[in-house]
C-alpha cells in the first residue's frame, strides 16, 4: 500500500509534505530548479490518503501493494467544497468514479 | 521550508534563535500538550475556553490537521449513552468486557462526559446522522452514525481558535523534564519536555507548569500482518510509537495493565475496520464451511478474535464476515462509508471487481498493540487523569484504566484532564512566591536535563552522513544554517562523539529484529498470540540486547533521528510489556494475554499489574481493583 507522485503534475506547493501524519514526504529540487514532491520510503505509507486530499493538482495516486492483492489500479481524489470525487483507474483503462459528500453521514 | 505555525503568539518565549538544524529554542508556557491528536486538540480547546489567558502550546510530531488515529477519518462514534441508558451502563459494559480489570472510577467519570462532548463535536461541525424526529440515529445501544472523514480537521480548527494557543507542528518530543523535591521521598514535579523539529532539525527546550500527555498508543512492536512492502498498512497508526509510555517510564511514572494487549479483528490485507459491516449490516462471523462460529466462543471483544484464531488453527479457516447477498444499494453505501475512513478497502473491492454483495469479506487478527483507548493499558492516573508525577496529566490512548474509550472517550478524558489542569495551576498560583523561587533554583537542573537529551541527538547525528566526523567534510550547508548566537549548533554537534564508531546496523534492521522476537517469543500473530514464561525470558534478553545497538544508530537528518527515537520508544515499551505479560500468571483475556503456562483465569489475579521503571529495570507493583462506585486517589 502506498502512493505514487506524478512529478509532471506536482507544483511543489508542499501541502502534502506538511499534512502527512508520518512526515513521509519531502520536497526535492530538480536540476531545473523546480521543487517536486518525493516519498522518503514508499513502504512506510499508512494509506490514510491525507496527502491525496491535500493536493490541488491530483499529482498523488494511491495504490495497493501486490502483497495486498493490488494489480496496478490507481486511486485519486478531487475535492470541491463538500464533494470528494474518488476515481479508480485500472491498468486496462477502465474507470470507476464514486462521489462522497461531507454533509451526509454514513448509513452504516 | 515554511512551517505551518498558525496562531503563533510569541510572547513569553525565552531566547528565540533562527530556526535551523541543531540550534536550540527555549519555549516557556503554562501548559504543554504533547501530541495534537484527538485528546491533545480537544484538551487545548477546553483549557483555552476555561482560561483564555493561559499560554498553551501543542507540540505535535506531524501536523494537527491530520495527525494520529483520525488521519483517514472514522466510521462511527463508538461510545455514546443512548436514550434509556445511563453512564453506569456503559461503565459496567466496559468493565465486563475487560473481565474486571478496569477502573470503575475512570469508566464512570468518562461515561458521564460522553454525550456532552458528542454535542460539542456536532457544534464544531461533525455530521451526525439524525432520525425523522431530529434525534441521533443509533447503531446498537452505544454507537452513533456519522460522517467521520473530516473529524480531525474539525478538532484541529477548534484547537487553533484558542486565544493564547500556539501550535507547533512537526516537533517530536522525546523526553520529559522534571524537578525532584528535597529528601528521598521528594515529590517529582513535571517542568517541561525536550524535542526537535522533524523537518528543520531545531532542538526544543519546553518549560511548562503543567503537561498533558496525549501521544496515543503503540503500534509496530510486533511483526505486522503485511511485513513486506505494505508493512505500515496496519490498523493502529504506525506513527504512534509509544513515545508517551516510554517517556513516562523514563521519568518514573507508574503504568498499568500493559499486558492487556489490543488485537483487532479486521478486514484481511487492508486491515480496515469491520464495525461498519458487522454492526452496520449485521454480518455474522462465519468459517470456510459457512458455519456461524462467533456464538461458540463468546461475544466479548477478545473472544470474537479468539474464535477466529481457533477456527483457523482447527483448519476451518479462512474466516469471513457474511456479506454476500446484501443489496447493490447497501454495497454502494459501504463503498462510500469506507472512503470516509479506510479508502484502501473500497479500492480493493473496485480493483477486484467483486464487491461485498458478491463475496464475503475475509477477516484476520492484527498484530498486538498497546492502546489504552481500547483496552486498559497506559498511565496509572487518578480520577482527574493526573499521573503519579505532579503536574503531568494523561488522556486518550496513552492513559490506562479505562478501556473502550474510542474517540468520544478520548475527548471526555481530555476535558476532565484540562479542567483538572486549570484547577491545579490555580492552586499553584495561590501557593505563590515559594514556587517561583523553587522554579528558579530548578532552572539550571532543567537546562542540564535538556542538554543531556540534545547530546543524544547530536551523537546520532554525528554518526550520520551530514557529519564532519564521518565524512571528513564540512557538514552539508543546509544542516549548518544556524545563527551564530544559537546555544547549540550542528557544527559543534558534528565534532566526533565519544566512542562513536561507524554504525553496523540501521533502524530497519533493528526494527525487524524487535518485531521478529516479539512475534515469536511474546505472542505475536506467528504464535497464535500465545506465549510461555520461558519464551518471555528469551524475548526479554533479545530486546535487551537490541537496546544498546539502537544507541549507536546514525541519523543523516532530523527525520532519521525521529526514526531512531521511534525504535527506542518501541523497545522500551516492549520491555515493559514483557514484564507485565510475565507478571500476570493467568489467562484472563483470550488472545490479548494468553499465557500457555497458566491457561485459566484465577481470582488471585483480580488485581492490577502496574509497573515503574527504576534503575534500568521494570518493577512490578500489584494494586487492588477500584470497583464501580469506588474512587482512587494517589497517596503522595
Ligand atoms: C484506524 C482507526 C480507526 C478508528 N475508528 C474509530 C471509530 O470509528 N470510532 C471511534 O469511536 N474510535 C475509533 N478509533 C479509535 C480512536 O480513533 C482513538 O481511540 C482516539 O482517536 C485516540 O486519541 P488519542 O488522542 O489518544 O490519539 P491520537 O489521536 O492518535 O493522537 C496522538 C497524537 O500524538 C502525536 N504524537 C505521538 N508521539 C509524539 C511525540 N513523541 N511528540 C509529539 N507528538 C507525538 C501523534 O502524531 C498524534 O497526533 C479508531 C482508531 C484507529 C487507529
Ligand atoms: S497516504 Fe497518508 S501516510 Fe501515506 S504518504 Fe499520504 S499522507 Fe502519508
Ligand atoms: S500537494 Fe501535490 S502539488 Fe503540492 S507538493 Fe504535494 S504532490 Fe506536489
Amino acid at each position: 500500500m502506498s502512493i505514487r507522485i506524478d512529478r509532471s503534475r506536482c507544483s511543489g506547493c508542499g501541502a502534502c509534505v506538511r499534512v502527512c501524519p508520518g512526515n513521509l514526504l519531502k520536497l526535492e529540487t530538480e536540476s531545473s530548479g523546480e521543487k517536486k514532491c518525493a516519498v522518503r520510503d514508499c513502504r512506510d505509507c499508512w494509506g490514510c490518503c491525507s496527502c491525496l486530499k491535500e493536493c490541488r493538482s491530483q499529482a498523488i495516486g494511491f495504490f495497493l501493494g501486490a502483497d495486498m492483492g493490488g494489480r496496478g489500479a490507481v486511486m485519486t481524489v478531487e475535492r470541491h467544497q463538500s464533494i470528494s470525487r474518488w476515481k479508480v483507474v485500472r491498468p486496462d483503462g477502465t474507470m470507476e468514479v464514486i462521489e462522497t459528500d461531507a454533509r451526509s453521514a454514513n448509513r452504516y | 521550508m515554511k512551517k505551518n505555525q498558525e496562531n503563533a503568539c510569541r510572547r513569553g518565549d525565552g531566547d528565540i534563535a533562527a530556526p535551523g538544524a541543531g540550534s536550540a529554542k527555549r519555549i516557556d508556557c503554562d501548559v504543554l500538550i504533547i501530541g495534537g491528536g484527538t485528546a491533545g486538540c480537544y484538551g487545548a480547546k477546553i483549557l483555552s475556553e476555561r482560561n483564555p489567558e493561559l499560554k498553551i502550546v501543542i507540540a505535535e510530531k506531524a501536523d494537527i490537521k491530520r495527525s494520529g488515529c483520525l488521519a483517514a477519518g472514522v466510521n462511527a462514534l463508538n461510545a455514546y449513552i443512548t436514550e434509556g441508558h445511563r453512564p453506569e451502563d456503559y461503565a459496567s459494559y466496559a468493565m465486563k468486557d475487560a473481565a474486571g480489570i478496569a477502573r470503575g472510577d475512570l469508566l464512570l467519570t468518562m461515561s458521564r462526559e460522553l454525550n456532552d462532548v458528542t454535542e460539542d463535536l456536532e457544534k464544531l461541525g461533525l455530521v451526525i446522522l439524525k432520525d425523522e424526529n431530529g434525534k441521533y440515529a443509533t447503531r446498537g445501544w452505544r454507537n452513533l452514525k456519522i460522517n467521520g472523514e473530516n473529524i480531525k480537521p474539525i478538532l484541529a480548527a477548534a484547537a487553533k481558535r484558542g486565544k493564547n494557543t500556539r501550535i507547533l507542528n512537526h516537533i517530536n518530543i522525546t523526553r520529559l523534564l522534571w524537578t525532584d523535591g528535597a529528601g528521598p521521598s521528594g515529590t517529582r514535579r513535571i517542568a517541561g519536555a525536550a524535542g526537535f523539529d522533524v523537518l528543520e532539525g531545531t532542538f526544543y527546550d519546553f518549560r511548562a507548569r503543567a503537561v498533558l500527555m496525549a501521544t496515543g498508543g503503540a503500534s509496530g512492536l510486533y511483526r505486522p500482518n503485511n511485513p513486506g512492502f505494505s508493512r505500515h498498512k496496519m490498523w493502529y497508526s504506525p506513527f504512534n510509537t509509544g513515545a508517551g509510555y516510554a517517556m513516562g517510564l523514563e521519568a518514573g511514572a507508574e503504568m498499568t495493565t500493559l499486558e492487556m494487549r489490543f488485537i483487532a479483528l479486521r478486514c484481511k490485507d487492508t486491515i480496515a475496520p469491520t464495525g461498519t459491516i458487522a454492526q452496520g449490516v449485521n454480518a455474522r462471523q462465519i468459517n470456510s464451511r459457512g458455519e456461524v462460529y462467533e456464538d461458540r466462543y463468546g461475544l466479548a471483544t477478545s473472544q470474537r478474535l479468539y474464535g477466529t484464531v481457533e477456527e483457523n488453527a482447527a483448519g476451518r479457516g479462512p474466516c469471513y464476515l457474511k456479506t454476500a447477498g446484501i443489496t447493490p444499494e447497501t454495497r454502494d453505501d459501504l463503498y462510500r462509508a469506507y472512503l470516509n475512513m479506510a479508502p484502501s478497502q473500497t479500492l480493493k473491492w473496485l480493483e477486484d471487481r467483486v464487491g461485498p454483495d458478491e463475496a464475503n469479506v475475509e477477516i484476520e487478527g492484527t498484530e498486538p498493540y498497546v492502546v489504552g483507548g481500547h483496552t486498559a493499558s497506559g498511565y496509572w492516573v487518578d480520577s482527574k487523569r493526573a499521573t503519579t508525577i505532579r503536574g503531568l496529566y494523561a488522556a486518550g490512548d496513552v492513559a490506562g484504566g479505562a478501556p473502550q474509550k474510542y474517540v468520544t472517550g478520548a475527548l471526555a478524558e481530555a476535558k476532565i484532564a484540562a479542567l483538572a489542569i486549570s484547577e491545579y495551576l490555580e492552586k499553584q498560583r495561590n501557593a505563590g512566591e515559594r514556587e517561583t523561587a523553587e522554579t528558579n533554583r530548578a532552572d539550571e537542573e532543567l537546562r542540564h536535563q535538556a542538554d543531556a537529551e540534545f547530546a543524544v541527538y547530536r551523537r546520532h547525528l554525528s554518526l550520520g552522513a551530514g557529519s564532519a566526523s564521518k565524512t571528513g567534510a564540512e557538514p552539508a550547508a543546509d544542516l549548518n544554517a544556524c545563527a551564530s548566537e544559537d546555544r547549540e549548533t550542528l557544527s559543534a554537534a558534528s565534532a566526533p562523539a565519544d566512542g562513536a564508531r561507524t554504525p553496523f546496523f540501521d533502524v530497519q534492521m533493528l526494527e525487524e529484529a524487535m518485531q521478529k522476537y516479539m512475534d515469536q517469543y511474546a505472542g505475536g500473530i506467528g504464535s497464535n498470540y500465545r506465549y510461555s514464561q520461558a519464551g518471555l525470558q528469551t524475548a526479554k534478553s533479545r530486546i535487551g540486547s537490541l537496546m544498546p545497538l539502537a544507541e549507536d544508530l546514525a541519523a543523516d537528518d532530523a527525520y532519521q533521528l525521529m526514526e531512531i527515537f521511534q525504535l527506542k520508544e518501541r523497545l522500551k515499551v516492549c520491555l515493559a510489556l514483557i514484564a507485565h505479560l510475565e507478571a500476570r500468571r493467568e489467562t484472563r483475556w483470550r488472545s490479548f494475554a494468553e499465557n500457555a503456562d497458566y491457561p485459566n483465569a484465577s481470582d488471585n489475579w483480580l488485581k492490577y499489574v502496574n509497573s515503574r521503571y527504576e534503575n534500568g529495570r521494570i518493577k512490578i507493583i500489584c494494586r487492588p481493583i477500584v470497583r464501580a462506585g469506588e474512587n482512587y486517589e494517589h497517596q503522595n
